[in-house]
């Protein structure tokens, strides 16, 4: 019944391989121009090839700049999002999880309003909050401070991490718990018995989906942070690429160097990273 | 019966500390941000003086002068940016998912390589399309330029994002940021749309074959219909990140030359936190939040509500 050669599933073929190389089209630009050596990148008319003398020099130098060209290395803007990315998500997941286990199995009076008022806060344009909250965080002696940053993406990461804790609880057995509440298990005892440790998968997708974001963002980073070396990779890295750039090899290599971290993450866990992506729109 | 109460409470005790945070932060500072709104905070220094909807006329009638006239473009731009954002991402997403849904050969890898851009910052997006579209100069062209040019195309040249021409109130320099958010953002729309097919039972294609309907039938009377309620998601998430979209268009363009690529979300962050004009970027910043409340808070309203029934 299967014909060896079918026109169509070649054509079908044929047409996904075709996007995939146009969706390659930006990585394939990162790698040819931050492999070439300065003078390279200069020859315009060969923009679109691939280096002839490839480099790894302008990694290097994005990584540690060049203070003769008035160049910022990324290297400890990257630090910087780690010591920022690391604690945030951490903090929130697990504030997350308090939250997900309360509002799947000890609903009070008042959740079913309360939830979505909490929703609705990952959705609002941050930039309705951003006067008060650099006020806030200054009169906290925060302002300027990645403590202070670490404490918004906490803030504004809450709804996002108790949807998903919610929902993933909700599936959890009500039997389970009533088992152990026959054990004698009080509320603190049924989520660190029986909730917790049935919570890997769930962390692992709130973890990957924050680690994502937080590192990923821009808007409160630029607005609370202004010193440049207390500054995430995302805003040196905007600040390397703006204005007339010349140094384009290094801007490739750095911005390859800003997404490695979220692009690992996603090629080695992708399967729970789209789960945290389906679960943020509500429903899923 | 003492011990239900105490478990109540301290289930109370788990819960109270994010919703205190998330009722200041969020509520009590869009309240801040209404009443700093409605002053005359255009300097360094607080000044809350009631001025009512002043700022809010400025914005919106001539005698706002150049701010209204920025104001009025950014609306356009937001508005035709969103339009075709959303038909880039509903529509190509729509097409990579059934595509995929052919039991094909490789379906991880291709998904994997759709999707990856979700995972990048809108800032590294927006540097390597900055450097794909970047027009260069006549005698040195760059990017796109460069390539059309050297297979002999030099119609297909243009500006790109420096372009200032417009087609009405459309700015063509919009074109490659749509491009950008487009190839960003598709993935989301295809894998809404995989799970949708995972989802529908094979026995209804089945049925629909039973009754004669070609494989191209079953898609169009059977099967897009049911995918309707996900379009609806997908137009609802996608529609309110491009009306509050910021990072990508402030990395690979800014304002642009007389506005062309401006919008709210860049206005408000220049106007407040470089020209010190607090009162304006407040006004800005609620308008946005109107925005996008009018789309979500229906959504969240009625997927909500739809749960509880289940």
């Amino acid at each position: 019944m299967k014909k060896l050669f079918n026109p169509t599933r070649v054509g079908l073929y044929l047409l996904l391989i075709l996007f995939a190389l146009i969706f390659l089209i930006p990585v394939y630009v990162l790698l040819v121009s931050g492999l070439k050596p300065f003078v390279e990148v200069e020859d315009l008319a060969r923009m679109w090839l691939p280096p002839q003398n490839p480099t790894i020099r302008s990694f290097a130098d994005a990584w540690a700049g060049v203070p003769e060209k008035g160049i910022r290395g990324l290297g400890q803007n990257l630090l910087n999002s780690i010591y920022l990315t690391v604690p945030a998500t951490i903090l929130s997941s697990m504030l997350g999880s308090l939250n997900g286990y309360v509002l799947s199995k000890w609903k009070f009076r008042g959740a079913n309003i309360v939830f979505p008022l909490m929703l609705f806060g990952m959705f609002i344009p941050y930039q309705s909050i951003l006067i008060p909250m650099t006020m806030t965080l200054a009169r906290m002696h925060l302002g300027g401070t990645l403590a202070g940053l670490i404490l918004v993406h906490v803030v504004y990461g809450l709804p996002i991490t108790t949807l998903i804790f919610r929902n993933y609880y909700a599936e959890i057995p009500t039997d389970l718990v009533e088992a152990a509440r026959i054990d004698g298990a009080g509320i603190l005892g049924v989520y660190f018995r029986v909730l917790f440790p049935l919570s890997l998968p769930g962390f692992v997708v709130v973890i990957i989906w924050q680690f994502t974001n937080i590192w990923n963002e821009f808007l409160f980073a630029v607005s609370i942070l202004q010193r440049p070396e207390a500054q995430p990779i995302t805003v040196a890295l905007r600040n390397l690429a703006g204005g007339q750039v010349q140094e384009w090899n290094l801007v490739m290599a750095g911005t390859l160097i800003a997404a490695l971290p979220t692009l690992l993450v996603y090629i080695l866990l992708g399967r729970f990273f789209i789960r945290g992506l389906l679960a943020g729109s509500v429903k899923g | 019966m003492r011990q239900a109460r105490r478990e109540r409470w301290i289930s109370l005790a788990m819960i109270l500390p994010s919703i205190i945070l998330l009722a200041v932060f969020v509520y009590g500072f869009i309240g801040w941000t209404i009443r700093v709104s409605l002053s005359k905070w255009n300097g360094v220094m607080p000044d809350y003086t009631w001025v009512g909807l002043e700022n809010f006329r400025q914005l919106f009638t001539s005698e706002g002068g150049v701010a209204a006239q920025r104001f009025g473009i950014d609306m356009w731009n937001t508005l035709f940016f969103t339009l075709f954002f959303l038909l880039v991402c509903v529509g190509l997403g729509l097409l990579l998912a059934v595509l995929l849904d052919q039991k094909i050969k490789g379906e991880g890898l291709f998904r994997t390589i759709y999707l990856f851009p979700m995972s990048l910052s809108f800032v590294v997006t927006g540097v390597v399309w900055k450097w794909i579209f970047a027009p260069g100069t006549e005698d040195r062209l760059r990017g796109v330029n460069a390539l059309v040019s050297a297979i002999g195309l030099d119609g297909l040249r243009w500006g790109w994002y420096t372009d200032t021409t417009s087609i009405g109130p459309f700015h063509v320099a919009l074109i490659p940021i749509i491009i950008a958010a487009g190839w960003q953002m598709t993935g989301y729309t295809m894998a809404m749309y995989l799970a949708g097919l995972r989802g529908i039972p094979e026995e209804i294609r089945e049925a629909a074959r039973v009754d004669g309907a070609s494989e191209l039938q079953i898609y169009r009377r059977v099967i897009l219909p049911m995918l309707a309620p996900i379009t609806l998601s997908a137009l609802i998430i996608l529609g309110h990140i491009s009306l509050k979209i910021f990072d990508l268009i402030y990395t690979m363009t800014g304002k642009g030359t007389g506005f062309v690529t401006d919008v709210p979300g860049i206005f408000m962050f220049e106007t407040t936190f470089q020209g010190n004009h607090y009162s304006q970027g407040a006004a800005i910043s609620i308008i946005m939040l109107l925005m996008v409340a009018v789309v979500i808070v229906p959504y969240l309203i009625f997927s909500l509500r739809r749960e509880v029934e289940l």
